[in-house]
């Protein structure tokens, strides 16, 4: 997926490519409450597309519209062009791995994989030689005989993915699909689920909570708060260009600061912000005078000792050193600027804590500098 | 909890003190322990295993007209021996009058059949709690514990009104006009399966719903997911699944069915021989304690079977969780 960006890889921006799976006008209320409110969202073949958000804001409900568990309250769902609304859970071309896993726990690892093709009607013959496949995909060979009772947390989500895509679906759906793991197993298993993703070529959509995750798997995210999509884009666009506060907010961190437009040009607008004036290199519709939030990532801002030298150009404020967060590869600096406004920044330990003299420590001055296409203004 | 006074990082003065208070609520809290566990033991001592030695001891003796109506045990001879007869008579006698045998294996063949017809309407009874609603499901586990707040010869002989000759249900049937001749409910073995299956309903239910309420329905919408329709679901997910609740309910519906005395008797009339039945015979009519015993020794030890399963099965649910 790396390397020179064509439209083959990003299907969505092709406008004469055709969507997979398509949602017009999708909405699930439970009672009083709107789940998922009147969401339309296109996905293309072979995408892995994750949907990010808190708990509670609607993406297992979208995820289990599409298994089919749910029904819409109104709007439709088509999947490969065929309209799914009158076809139950059991005829979709789709497969789900829950979250808990959902095997069976009287089955061994060979039936529990085995048993949706039995459903199906293979012969017994295709189903020994699929199942061993899959098997291999994952590489459970050895554990054929046991009960999910018996295997660790990583084999159990092995045997649910196996036994998801044993059936070849056209369309994947995992629910937090590395959620019950530790976090070096989840690491290690995204890379995974990525490759496995890529051999079978089946289209998968991801819901997940964690940012991280989202960000590593996805070939598009789509960010859920209340029902509602707050942005969908490529993992680099929600991240560099977040088109909300909630966005820029839930996906890692930012210092929020509200600013007033004081110049807006074509390839540059100027905000007066608690930091003082700041250009940025960003042409957005806005109007002089309007009210308007800043956001600055605690990464892409350039932490100095007071008197060292600064990259020419760029925008710098000075600030006193409140706090630092130790985290190993990097450290967390609150830094207060003008004595009111408290600024985080990361920045990586590239010193040992001996060569402590070379380092930042409390209550130092230091001057804080960004390039002017850094910072990110929001209209909402 | 006593570890806390104990903490060596307590720099407050008199740590022995706090160790000896420690010290003293162990002990009390190990003979509290030793009082709660020696109450069941009690009861289970005196109730229990008491009365089963008496009937024991009962069984190996001589019957006698006398009160107590069989010969002693233990025996002190003037010259001041202590001799103990044990008489296994009465064993090789339900062994060699088939009416025992027969009437044991009848009892058999009557709880199963039973348990089976339990079975098949506990088992949808069940499954539609579990399936229904929390304000439903609430009602209907009421409902099936409700009729133990009357007494159940009350409500036997409630059967026996309504299946009588001329009973509720016949005069209904001939006053509508669908039957000229009553038909012969009461005294029939009919009579005898329909009470047991409605007083044992709720003994096959309930562990049922306890088992089917705990399984994971995400397991169902897997199964769906992978194909399965709904009936499919059924045979290859839920029924696999509760095995263990009906094993539970199975149990406790046949081992005290298999005893009764009541139903047989009231709804059976002379017409359904059960080993509970013969039981009373014996102690009542025939005032022949000492074979009574024997045939209670009997049936106990042909029960321990199936109980030694349940216990089993239960072990292992335990296991589980």
């Amino acid at each position: 997926m790396a390397g020179v960006p064509n439209l083959a890889d990003t299907p969505w921006l092709d406008p004469s490519s055709e969507p997979f799976i398509r949602l017009r006008g999708v909405t699930k209320k439970f009672g009083d409450f709107t789940a998922v409110n009147n969401v339309d969202l296109d996905i293309y073949k072979g995408e892995l597309f994750c949907l990010l958000g808190g708990s509670g804001c609607g993406k297992s409900t979208l995820l289990r519209m599409l298994a089919g568990f749910e029904v819409p309250t109104s709007g439709r769902i088509m999947i490969d062009g065929v309209d799914m609304s009158d076809v139950p859970a059991y005829e979709r071309p789709t497969n789900m791995m829950f979250q808990s896993y959902a095997l069976f726990p009287h089955m061994t690892v060979e039936k529990n994989i085995a048993y949706g093709l039995k459903q199906e009607g293979v012969a017994k013959s295709e189903i020994a030689d699929r199942v061993d496949e899959v098997l291999g995909l994952v590489e459970l060979t050895d554990f054929t005989k046991r009960k999910p009772d018996q295997l660790s947390g990583g084999q159990r989500q092995r045997v649910a993915l196996a036994r998801a895509l044993v059936k070849k679906p056209k369309l994947l759906l995992l629910d937090e699909p590395l959620g019950a793991l530790d976090k070096r197993l989840r690491e290690q298993t995204q890379f995974e689920l990525m490759n496995i993703q890529d051999q079978v070529g089946i289209t998968f959509v991801v819901v997940t909570h964690d940012q991280d995750e989202a960000m590593t798997l996805s070939t598009r995210i789509a960010v859920m708060d209340a029902g509602n999509f707050q942005q969908i884009g490529t993992p680099t666009e929600i991240y560099e260009f977040p088109e909300s506060r909630f966005v820029a907010d839930f996906i890692g961190n930012a210092n929020m600061l509200d600013a007033r437009v004081t110049e807006a040009g074509t390839d540059h607008v100027t905000v007066e912000t608690a930091l003082g004036t700041i250009r940025t290199e960003q042409g957005i519709q806005v109007q002089e005078g309007q009210k308007v939030y800043l956001a600055l990532r605690p990464e892409k801002i350039h932490l100095a000792k007071a008197g060292d030298p600064v990259h020419e150009g760029n925008m710098q404020v000075t600030g006193h050193v409140e706090d630092i967060g130790y985290m190993g590869d990097m450290s967390v600096y609150k830094v207060l600027v003008n004595g009111e406004t408290m600024i985080e920044v990361t920045a990586p330990n590239l010193t040992r804590p001996k060569q402590r003299s070379l380092a930042i420590t409390w209550d130092e001055e230091v001057v804080l500098s960004w390039h002017s296409n850094s910072p990110v203004l929001l209209v909402r | 909890m006593s570890s806390v006074a104990a903490d060596p990082m307590d720099p407050a003065p008199g740590p022995t003190q706090a160790g000896l208070g420690a010290r003293i609520s162990r002990q009390l809290q190990a003979s509290w322990k030793l009082c709660v566990i020696a109450v069941p033991y009690a009861w289970m001592l005196i109730f229990f295993l008491l009365p089963f030695f008496i009937v024991f001891k009962i069984s190996l003796a001589e019957p006698l007209i006398a009160a107590p109506p069989f010969s002693a045990l233990f025996d002190l001879t003037e010259e001041g021996i202590v001799t103990i007869r044990i008489i296994l008579d009465n064993f090789l006698f339900i062994f060699e009058d088939d009416l025992y045998i027969r009437t044991y294996l009848n009892s058999v063949k009557i709880s199963t059949i039973s348990t089976i017809l339990c079975l098949l309407v506990g088992y949808p009874i069940a499954y539609g709690i579990v399936r229904s609603g929390e304000m439903a499901r609430k009602l209907l586990l009421m409902a099936i514990i409700l009729p133990f707040w009357t007494s159940f010869l009350l409500r036997v002989y409630a059967w026996m009104g309504l299946l009588a000759d001329k009973g509720t249900i016949n005069n209904l049937l001939i006053s509508i006009g669908i039957i000229d001749e009553p038909i012969r409910m009461l005294y029939t073995d009919f009579a005898v399966y329909l009470g047991i299956v409605y007083t044992y309903l709720p003994f096959m239910v309930l562990p049922l719903y306890a088992n089917l309420e705990k399984l994971d329905s995400s397991l169902n919408e897997a199964a769906a997911d992978l194909g399965a329709k709904p009936i499919g679901i059924f045979f290859t997910v839920t029924l696999p699944l509760s095995i263990p609740g009906i094993v539970a309910g199975s149990l406790l519906v046949f081992i005290p069915a298999t005893g009764e005395y009541v139903i047989p008797d009231l709804l059976g009339g002379g017409n359904v021989q059960m080993i509970g039945r013969v039981l009373y015979n014996e102690f009542h009519q025939n005032k022949d304690w000492p074979v009574a015993s024997a045939v209670a020794i009997a049936l106990l030890f042909l029960l321990v079977v199936p109980m030694m399963i349940y216990q089993r099965y239960q072990a292992k649910e335990a296991e589980k969780v």
